[in-house]
């Protein structure tokens, strides 16, 4: 197990909102809290803005893992955004379960721009998780490989 | 094809300690696109920028990227330097090389690694970016004022000090609000009337104000700067315009049975009243409810008095439609019922009052001409005790939640008028707390106890009830850990303040934000407290939360200025990062239309051609440029994917997701 | 004689305003013979702000108080318990009528090594 992670990193994508997970990353790297190399952040303007679509297509393309981190209930940018994301989130994990993506490959948190070592707990708390699951196979277009 | 430069920053030795900033930069070179890759040691220095700029003049390039700290620390400064040397803005995108890998990442290999993944995928994405123009509204130079107490009051003078038409919409037939009802005011004890009226006369008398009383809004459509209102004058059956206010109405009508709102119910009105003598305008209305011609036709009284026919038993509501650039909301608040407090026996004995009630007592314009006498029997009381935090900082669900603010402050003046006009009579007081913050409030308080002998008894009231002529107050006294009972002549109940019951369908047709105690939301508790999070709409006073006169004066002044900035511009610029529909693939669903929290999509039925000449008209998703916020909310939930968001579009984010895929 | 003219008394003697009296608690925060008082500082001051007095006449804590005025040290708003519950303590003295101490039983409790100003004071303290 050690030797195939070693070789093939597991990859993570993040998506973050705008307002305060992505500044709480931005407190993360400015406080120096590290996380590891391999979650990979995508800027949006609010957790709202992530479309299912994105998260298959992240599967697809060979991410082990995706996490997303928006603004805590109540504190939304955009008042009710992180409500749409809670909602729609849960229904999207649970259908993923249903095609094998196991359920702790996808993950909803919420970070404040003030949590910078929230954020970086979250990272490495969820890349231990996804380390441990391996690699994600079920949804990986094989096409994709290199 | 598009020509892209690539622009690594060192941060002096941020960035280039644990990433190979020149490796990045060249590795970054061969990516399809890119035709110059650069790398330097600060990008945002002035020297770091003109090198952009020569750059893209000499490479002709079309889009930047900027390797360096978070966008957002420097985006917009790239973006002026871009803009500068004459591309669009929005063709820069920053790779977060810092925040993101630099500094959180210790292995030379691996930052190196990960700053090239966020670099390819900044140029994924620059490659869809299309250039923006955030776009331009006009602002209508004029204010609307709901709530006509003294926060909209002083907002709407200010507002009008500052130039601007500002019209004050307010529901009851007079402007002032509770504040006209006080008797004195903390910290002071001056009067109430004496400083309110005088402002009161300079809105009826500044050209700029227009005052609209016993009217309510029926409808908001629009967005910042651009908000069409329709505002309901209900029929006051007396024309404002010829009517003198001399009163010889009041005096000839003989359905003389009207609760007198103005002193809280304590007394009686007649059906055609002035509400009080001070009351702007100073115009007679008419209670549909009472008066005797309109209920059946018989009397007519006041109109055969009425030297200015200004009597109309027919008048209709009328609905007046104005364009305004702003809103502020200033509904203030009102005491809660206390049907859920039995204990106090407040609708058992007459003798209970609540604190407003009170102040009518106490007034020299109110019902007993400010004689202290019990609403009961007339006598006059000897033993008053006043409970605070009736219904406040109740979390069972008969009050409320929070803390009412006022009360502590206008107790303690109540007891000390008392002590200071009848020096016969005996004030307890049971407390929970005495919170006393402001200036000179504590001294204030204080020297009701130390100077005036007001009894405070740390505890509060369990019961209250009758023993021949007397209420027993029964309550704890914690601090000798006793129950006491006070044999009192008057109770005084310091109800806790609700906003307005009015502000809620208000709120809603303002699309601005509520709390569950309908209180309106301020867009940033502490940095933007008298916004809305809605662009355009403006906080005043209690509607947002609990506060004094002192307090909600500054709050409305603060909320004029933020009025006076935004009506001070000709246009708005909006964000450019906007959604919009497709009108080729929208079905009209309307579920976009649900989601949006800020009401910047309508619906509209467009024609579109077929081709052969034959044209159908469909329902279609319009986005209101000025008002979206650029959320993105619309573009997950639109089921047939026509709305997409400016600068983060589906496409976008796909290629992002690709680019950081890619192993 | 008459309660509110005893209350008077009292108020002067200890030449310390109640009313001034926030209910901190400070006062009894800090006093060490606490735990054996009947009545607990801040409330002999809010007795004798209410004009109380029948129940701080019987209370045990006028002999348990050590007059190390440690509350009126901490006291925030310049009241002195100590200076009340003294003025209590003379004032049942007074209506007794007699000493707490004799001068005959002090040889049999006396000890060698206890110093003359503890004697001193316990006379002040316990004596009319």
């Amino acid at each position: 197990m050690q030797e195939i992670n070693k070789e093939r990193k597991p990859l993570i994508v993040a998506f973050c909102c705008n307002w305060c997970s992505y500044a709480g990353a931005d407190l993360a790297g400015s406080s120096r809290l590290s996380y590891p190399a391999n979650v990979k952040i995508i800027r949006v303007p609010c957790s709202c803005r992530v479309n299912p679509l994105f998260i298959l297509k992240a599967f697809q393309r060979g991410a082990d893992g995706v996490i997303l981190c928006g603004c805590h209930p109540g504190d939304c940018h955009y008042t009710t955004g992180n409500y749409y994301t809670r909602r729609r989130m849960s229904l999207l994990f649970s259908m993923l379960d249903y095609l094998g993506i196991e359920r702790e490959r996808t993950r909803v948190e919420w970070v404040s721009a003030a949590e910078g070592a929230k954020f970086s707990n979250v990272m490495n708390d969820f890349a231990k998780t996804i380390n441990e699951l391996g690699e994600n196979k079920r949804l990986e277009d094989l096409r994709c490989k290199d | 094809m598009q020509k892209i430069g690539v622009f690594v920053c060192w941060c002096g030795s941020n960035i280039s300690a644990t990433v190979d900033v020149k490796k990045v930069a060249e590795v970054l070179k061969a990516e399809p696109g890119v035709v110059v890759s650069e790398n330097y040691q600060y990008m945002c220095s002035e020297n770091g920028q003109a090198l952009i700029r020569n750059a893209i003049k000499e490479h002709g390039l079309t889009g930047v990227v900027v390797c360096s700290c978070s966008p957002r620390m420097h985006e917009a400064t790239f973006r002026k330097t871009c803009e500068s040397a004459g591309i669009n803005p929005y063709m820069v995108e920053i790779a977060n090389i810092r925040e993101q890998c630099s500094w959180i990442h210790k292995d030379i290999e691996e930052a190196t690694e990960k700053a090239i993944i966020l670099g390819r995928t900044a140029i994924a994405k620059l490659k869809l970016n299309a250039p923006l123009t955030a776009g331009e509204s006009a602002v209508t130079k004029r204010a609307l004022v709901i709530g006509g107490g003294i926060a909209g009051i002083q907002s709407a003078l200010d507002i009008a000090e500052a130039g601007f038409e500002v019209d004050i919409v307010e529901q009851s037939p007079t402007i002032g609000g509770n504040m006209a009802k006080l008797d004195k005011t903390f910290p002071t004890l001056d009067c109430a009337a004496c400083i309110l009226t005088p402002k009161m006369v300079d809105c009826a008398q500044n050209d700029k104000i227009d005052i609209m009383t016993f009217s309510e809004i029926e409808s908001v459509k629009g967005f910042v700067g651009n908000f069409k209102v329709e505002i309901r004058r209900k029929a006051r059956f007396v024309n404002e315009k010829t009517c003198t206010g001399c009163g010889v109405c009041m005096q000839k009508c003989p359905a003389k049975k009207g609760l007198n709102e103005f002193n809280m119910g304590l007394n009686n009105r007649p059906a055609i009243y002035i509400p009080f003598a001070q009351a702007i305008p100073n115009v007679a209305i008419i209670d549909p409810e009472q008066c005797l011609k309109i209920k059946n036709g018989k009397c007519g009284l006041c109109s055969m008095n009425c030297q200015v026919n200004a009597i109309d038993y027919t008048m209709k509501d009328e609905i007046v439609e104005r364009e305004y650039g702003a809103i502020v909301v200033a509904t203030g608040y009102k005491p809660i019922s206390l049907e859920n407090f039995n204990e106090y026996g407040y609708d058992t004995y007459k003798d209970v009052v609540t604190s407003l009630e009170f102040e009518r007592i106490m007034n020299a314009a109110g019902p007993t001409n400010g004689q202290l006498v019990r609403p009961s029997d007339g006598k006059h009381p000897h033993v008053i005790t006043f409970i605070q935090c009736v219904g406040s900082r109740d979390t069972s669900g008969c009050g409320k939640p929070y803390c009412s603010k006022i009360c502590c402050m206008y107790t303690a003046k109540h007891a000390m008028l008392l002590r200071e006009k009848y020096p016969d009579t005996e004030v307890h007081v049971f407390y929970i707390d005495v919170r006393t913050p402001g200036k000179n409030y504590d001294e204030f308080f204080r020297r009701a106890v130390e100077q005036y002998d007001v009894d405070y008894i740390k505890g509060m009231v369990g019961k209250v009830y009758k023993e021949g002529d007397k209420l027993m107050v029964q309550g704890s006294d914690l601090i000798n850990d006793e129950q006491v009972i006070i044999p009192s002549d008057m109770v005084v109940l310091a109800a806790a303040i609700e906003p307005n019951p009015s502000v809620r369908k208000i709120a809603t047709m303002l699309t601005a934000s509520i709390d569950t105690n309908n209180f309106l939301t301020e867009a940033h508790a502490k940095l933007r407290p008298v916004e809305s999070p809605t662009a355009g709409i403006f906080l005043s006073g209690v509607c947002q939360g609990p506060k004094d006169i002192p307090e909600t004066v500054s709050q409305a002044s603060a909320c004029a200025a933020k009025v006076i900035g935004l009506l001070a511009k000709d246009t708005l610029k909006c964000n450019a990062c906007v959604a919009h529909s497709d009108e080729m693939i929208c079905t009209g669903c309307s579920v976009c239309e649900n989601v949006c929290p800020y009401g910047a999509i309508t619906y509209v039925d467009k024609e579109f051609r077929l081709g052969g000449g034959k044209t159908e008209v469909r329902r279609v998703a319009q986005v209101n440029p000025a008002v979206c916020q650029g959320c993105g909310a619309c573009t997950v939930t639109c089921p047939s994917g026509a709305m997409d968001l400016k600068g983060f579009s589906t496409k976008q984010i796909m290629a992002e997701v690709d680019a950081v895929c890619k192993r | 004689m008459e309660k509110s003219e005893q209350i008077k008394l009292i108020k002067e003697r200890s030449g310390t305003d109640a009313k001034k009296c926030m209910k901190c608690g400070k006062c009894s925060g800090r006093c060490p013979a606490y735990a054996d008082m009947d009545i607990k500082p801040h409330q002999f001051v809010s007795y004798i702000e209410k004009g109380e007095i029948d129940k701080l006449l019987n209370s045990k804590s006028l002999f348990t108080c050590l007059t190390c005025f440690a509350c009126v040290e901490r006291c925030p708003r310049g009241v002195a318990p100590a200076a009340i519950i003294e003025a209590v303590r003379q004032e049942v003295i007074r209506m007794q009528g007699e000493n707490r101490v004799k001068a005959e039983e002090i040889p049999e409790i006396v000890d060698d090594k206890i110093p003359q100003q503890l004697l001193v004071s316990m006379f002040r303290k316990y004596n009319k």
